[in-house]
């Protein structure tokens, strides 16, 4: 461990330096167990300039970042500031080298003030009176100059997530950053605010500080950056000005142009109505709403796909519709009656109503990892399995076996635990413990995420079995391909809003990409103007 | 009941808040840096029977007052080990220490000195007696300020007069240098300490042996002090009622003074009301009477505490992502 306590005064680095690039990446390297987040990426970032990094959520933009501020460790290669190679080994390393981060979490101390927070780390003795003096007197400047304005008095819980940010901001100029890296700092932002941020940003970068903006957000890539790179699936796709590019062209990047699979499957043949959705506002753990207003129907014998690149408000609507999270407004129908999910029952009511649930992360909300496998084959539906005060095993035991069969589970041990077997595998228990208590509405997420190919052709093959049999099926993926495939009808999810709805037989790939990061909202194009219909002020569709 | 009764039950009151104080400020420290320390109580044990033990074999009491920090430092180190390096539970640590604790120095009293747990009687000089303050006797027969000063200001041991100065030294290391501001924020949010760049083990270790050396010093102050030798158990619960005292105070280092005084002063009355008989009542049982302070910890723990917030990162082991 260093000596914490007696390490203030670091040498700059000389800023006038040869190179024009602040920081440049070479064949980084990264992986957390079998993930591999990072795939030998480069990256030029030049001085003065607002850099984008935009990719899905999940395409390593975040692991790269942290790795360049020190936070992780990459497996190899090498990160040069100005143009100097340095193996940053921690956080403290990063801010020596002018490289502040402002984290998408924000890291500070909620019950402390903002001089604290201002100064913690890099207190310049051993007494805080001094520092107090000082920092006071950069605070005021750093106000006056950049729209940075935060009473350094106020305690940090009682200040706006907007000020909250631009205290995380003035910590890294404290520090005195030449480079700030922000993860996705507009999503627990007002556009007022977000706005202002912007400002800001604008203001630092004619100052010659160099931007680095994590995002998934086109809009904002379109409006702030000088260059922008892609990632997707830990890979960096490309680095293009952003003058010279489209939200379009990024969008396909982005997304990417994958195989489709083939799913051999009839004509849809929608009945009555079985899941109705109205008006829901949902808000997340941090009390970001994060579904604003939702409205949708589900039809006996139809799959309704919900595209959106991940963290636009899909995750919160499945818990929500499912039972698991609290809804702030709205209403959810099913069979035409009201659906009470709110408590920590919801769920338990929502599936005694006929309404199944395959969660999108199986191992934190579909499976137990530590029970066998036949327990976890009837988790949830318990309650039907009492035999006097204890547990009908026995039956529950046959259940299994049936399960193992039917699903084709490998290896078919009841007996295993569930943490050892294959993703598809596990998502094999889930599916069959909730499609085989004949629901008449299957909600499922990210149905083949980490699953092998065999088991995606059999997993979607029971969804399809699932609707002929006259079932509503709400399915939400990441994967736009899976959803091409495999829905009757494709509602398009951004910011928590539905922005458009279309048909995935005719759908256009690059204005669903569209759509799917904001640049168009609903409005139709000449390109795709005779498959996607505007959804705004239509409560079903 | 006149002056002189007041100034005896208030002296009283200082004496025997001062274990409390010392434990209930290095439970702060502790605390504050988010290391939930249930075994102040062990450790008040063990610095008393080290210090009590050194005492008798060299008669020095300085030497059992580092005796008694350095018991304290082993413990210290023990939960340091299980919750910070090995991320075990702070609770469970603490309270494996507390049984630790009460075994060994039982068993250790027993087999050294054979006197069934007991550490031999230590003479005055073996000990921190009280200590005449300049004129305390002059002044005594002086009314008013005369049993006052001599009384209750003069006439405790070395270690109370420490107790008291810790705690303006604990309000200022905490709220004015930059150990402090380190020490509140790292119990806070261990991720921002470690985002700026400092080490959250380090910081949580150093606040440990601050927590070591002053219950370390309380728990000598049973033995070598307020008593002249170690007997089993004789932490009776102290350092529990200085962690409720903690919460009480909400971590603050005055109110925790405050609170201190208050259990002290529930317990001076205690012993003043044996004996006495009560009109209509008549004498009360002695039992009903130590039990009193207890009862009324109890009632203002559930009743008169308010909302206590605890350190946001106490109990919680730190993880660094890599």
């Amino acid at each position: 461990m260093e000596d914490s306590l007696n390490q203030n005064t670091e040498q700059r680095p000389d800023m006038a330096a040869a190179s024009s690039l602040a920081i440049e990446l070479i064949g980084i390297n990264k992986h957390f167990g079998p993930v591999h987040a990072n795939r030998d990426i480069n990256l030029q970032i030049k001085r003065g300039t607002v850099h984008g990094i935009v990719g899905e959520n999940g395409a390593g933009k975040s692991t790269l970042m942290s790795i360049l501020y020190g936070f992780y460790t990459a497996d190899s290669g090498e990160i040069r500031v100005n143009g100097a190679p340095h193996s940053i080994t921690d956080s403290r390393h990063a801010l020596a080298l002018g490289i502040g981060m402002v984290h998408q979490h924000f890291m500070l101390v909620d019950n402390m003030t903002v001089l604290e927070n201002v100064v913690l780390g890099a207190e310049d003795s051993p007494l805080l009176a001094p520092t107090y003096a000082k920092a006071r007197q950069v605070l005021k400047r750093l106000a006056d100059d950049y729209e940075l304005e935060v009473d350094a008095e106020a305690v940090i819980e009682d200040l706006s997530v907007g000020q909250q940010q631009r205290v995380e901001i003035l910590k890294a100029l404290y520090r005195g950053a030449e480079v700030l890296i922000l993860d996705e700092p507009t999503g627990v932002l007002t556009p007022a605010e977000a706005d202002h941020l912007f400002r800001i940003l604008r203001t630092l970068r004619d100052e010659g500080k160099t931007i680095i903006l994590i995002t998934h957000k086109l809009r904002e890539i379109m409006a702030i950056t000088d260059e922008v790179s892609v990632m997707r699936q830990g890979a960096m796709v490309k680095t293009l000005q952003t003058k010279d590019t489209s939200p379009g062209e990024l969008a396909e990047l982005m997304v990417g142009r994958r195989v489709l699979l083939r799913v051999e499957k009839g004509p849809a043949n929608p009945g009555k109505v079985l899941l109705e959705v109205e008006n829901l506002v949902v808000t997340d753990d941090f009390k970001v709403p994060r579904v604003k207003g939702v409205s949708f129907n589900v039809r006996a014998g139809e799959i309704v796909g919900i595209a959106g690149v991940a963290g636009n408000g899909q995750s919160e609507l499945l818990e929500s519709v499912s039972g698991m999270r609290d809804q702030l407004l709205g209403v959810v129908r099913l069979n035409g009656a009201p659906l009470s999910l709110e408590g920590d029952d919801g769920a338990a009511r929502a599936r005694a109503a006929g309404l199944a649930h395959v969660p999108e992360d199986r191992l934190r909300e579909g499976l137990v990892t530590a029970f066998s496998e036949w327990e976890n084959s009837i988790l949830g539906y318990q309650d039907k399995y009492g035999k006097g005060l204890g547990l009908d095993i026995d039956l529950a035991r046959k259940t299994a076996d049936e399960y193992i069969k039917k699903f084709d589970i490998r290896p078919p041990s009841k007996d295993l635990k569930t943490a050892n077997f294959s993703g598809g595998n596990q998502q094999k228990i889930v599916l069959a413990r909730e499609m085989e208590r004949n629901p008449d509405v299957l909600i499922v997420g990210q149905p083949t995420r980490g699953v092998d190919i065999g088991a995606i052709e059999f997993i979607h093959n029971q969804i399809i079995k699932m609707r002929d049999a006259g079932k509503a099926i709400l399915l939400v993926s990441v994967e736009l391909d899976e959803i091409r495939s495999l829905s009757d009808r494709i509602l398009v999810i951004f910011d928590g809003k539905i922005v458009g709805e279309a048909d995935p037989a005719t759908a256009d790939e690059t204005e669903l990409g569209l759509l799917m990061t904001g640049v168009h909202s609903a409005t139709p194009t000449a390109a795709g103007a005779g498959t996607l219909k505007n959804n705004a002020g239509k409560g079903d569709a | 009941m006149d002056l002189i009764d007041i100034v005896n039950i208030l002296a009283q009151t200082v004496r025997l808040a001062t274990p409390l104080i010392l434990a209930c400020l290095a439970g702060l420290y502790s605390e504050r840096a988010g290391i939930v320390d249930i075994g102040l109580e062990g450790k008040l044990l063990a610095s008393a029977f080290t210090a009590a033990t050194v005492a008798a074999l060299t008669g020095s009491p300085w030497l059992a007052l580092l005796a008694g920090i350095g018991g304290a430092l082993l413990f210290s180190g023990v939960h340091g080990l299980a919750s910070i390096n090995f991320k075990g539970n702070q609770t469970i640590s603490g309270v494996a220490l507390n049984f630790l604790a009460a075994g060994l120095t039982t068993y250790l009293g027993t087999s050294w000195f054979k006197r069934g747990g007991f550490t031999p009687q230590l003479s005055a000089d073996q000990r921190f007696g009280p200590l005449q303050l300049p004129f305390a006797a002059e002044l005594r027969n002086v009314p008013i300020i005369g049993p006052i000063y001599s009384g209750l200001i003069s006439g405790y041991s070395l270690i109370t007069y420490f107790a008291i100065l810790a705690v303006p030294i604990t309000a200022w290391v905490l709220f004015r240098t930059r150990f402090g501001l380190r020490l509140r924020a790292v119990g806070e949010n261990p991720k921002a300490i470690d985002t700026a760049g400092i080490s959250v083990t380090l910081l949580r270790y150093q606040a440990l042996i601050i927590t070591a050396v002053l219950v370390g010093i309380g728990g000598a102050y049973l033995s070598i002090a307020a008593g002249a030798g170690f007997i089993p158990n004789m932490a009776a619960g102290r350092g529990y009622i200085a962690l409720a005292a903690l919460i009480f105070a909400k971590w603050k280092p005055w109110p925790a003074l405050l609170v201190c005084l208050m259990f002290g002063f529930l317990d001076a009355v205690q012993l003043r009301l044996q004996g006495i008989k009560f009109p209509y009542i008549g004498e009360i049982p002695v039992q009903a009477i130590q039990v009193l302070p207890y009862i009324l910890t109890v009632i203002l723990l559930a009743g008169f505490i308010g909302r206590a917030v605890a350190p946001k990162a106490a109990g919680l082991p730190y993880t660094k992502e890599r």
